[in-house]
């Protein structure tokens, strides 16, 4: 299946958006959307993913 | 001093963390100033897993944590982006950032209300990046905030208060209100100005990233806001255009 992580595309096995994060090794603290959507922590391994889905993972950054 | 929803300042300088010249440099400038915020933000997590550094040292400075929406256009953007960073960050608090324009990054004033009024509702505690239009601080009162952030200046210009007519006339307007300086400050004289106009904290990040020696900048920050914090107090006296003698003229001696 081919999505969109963070603007690139990955062919990728995983089925939700927990197993995406297993997959890719994202064990930090991460906040997630799909389809500019937001997904909570607690509802990722409920979120199934689809051809062509947009997968976006934040992590901690500086700001102003 | 005012509180900010709730929560009193260890300090009323708001830090930015972005630009430094090293991690090192920035974890120095924030323990050596003692800023009491630090503003932070979310981006694309990369590969090299910096986000967990970043956030591992901002925890071990122990400051209140300021998330921004930085960047954000639209507000579902920044909604989505609050949402975000509300799990990731542990905190209600938001620094809710809708730029309109992309050259003076003015804020959208109108996405901003809305914005303010859907996070309000949601549970954030919204510190919104405004104009000084004193309808538009009424507007994101009525939407749920208890503190407003006008801009000096345009976002890392340095160029100070553009308009002190009108940030005096906000902080009369809106006297109970925690009033911030947020965007423009490139000075400590600024900075000083800021809060003798009477207003409870300055929010600032390029003026100290971007100097020579941020270190020494962030401590040039605190002093001028000090300074300036205890001058309001004391009650300046009014400009006048004339001279008025200090020295007593009474018991001058006649030498002419």
């Amino acid at each position: 299946m081919k999505i969109v992580i963070n603007g690139a595309p990955y062919e990728v096995s995983a089925t939700t958006l927990a197993g995406l994060l297993q997959e890719r090794g994202i064990a930090g603290r991460v906040a997630t959307a799909v389809n500019e959507e937001f997904v909570p922590a607690g509802l990722r391994a409920s979120h199934p993913l689809r051809d062509g889905d947009r997968v976006e993972i934040l992590a901690p950054m500086q700001g102003g | 001093m005012k509180r900010f929803y709730g929560t009193e300042l260890p300090n009323p300088l708001m830090l930015g963390t972005a630009q430094y010249p090293s991690p090192a440099i920035l974890e120095q400038a924030f323990r050596t100033s003692g800023a009491g915020v630090a503003t932070v933000s979310l981006r694309r997590e990369g590969a090299e897993g910096a986000g967990a550094a970043f956030w591992k040292m901002i925890q071990e400075l122990g400051v209140l944590i300021l998330p921004n929406t930085a960047g954000c256009h639209t507000v579902k953007e920044a909604v989505t982006t609050a949402h975000m960073a509300r799990e990731v960050f542990d905190t209600r608090w938001i620094k809710l950032e809708l730029i309109g324009h992309t050259d003076s990054l003015q804020p959208d004033v109108f996405q901003l209300v809305e914005a303010a009024k859907v996070l309000t509702e949601d549970g954030f505690q919204v510190f919104p990046y405004t104009t000084e239009d004193l309808i538009v601080g009424e507007r994101l009162l009525a939407a749920g905030c208890e503190v407003l952030m006008p801009w000096g200046a345009p976002i890392g210009s340095g160029r100070g208060l553009n308009n002190t007519y009108a940030l005096r006339a906000m902080r009369a307007e809106f006297p109970e209100v925690p009033l911030v300086i947020d965007a423009g400050i490139g000075l400590p004289s600024h900075a000083a100005q800021a809060m003798e106009l009477g207003y409870d904290a300055v929010l600032l990040n390029t003026a100290v990233a971007r100097a020579g020696d941020p270190v020494a900048m962030a401590c040039a920050m605190v002093r001028a806001i000090e300074a300036g914090r205890l001058a309001h107090e004391a009650d300046p006296i009014e400009a006048r255009d004339m001279a008025e003698a200090s020295t007593p003229v009474i018991g001058k001696a006649f030498l002419a």
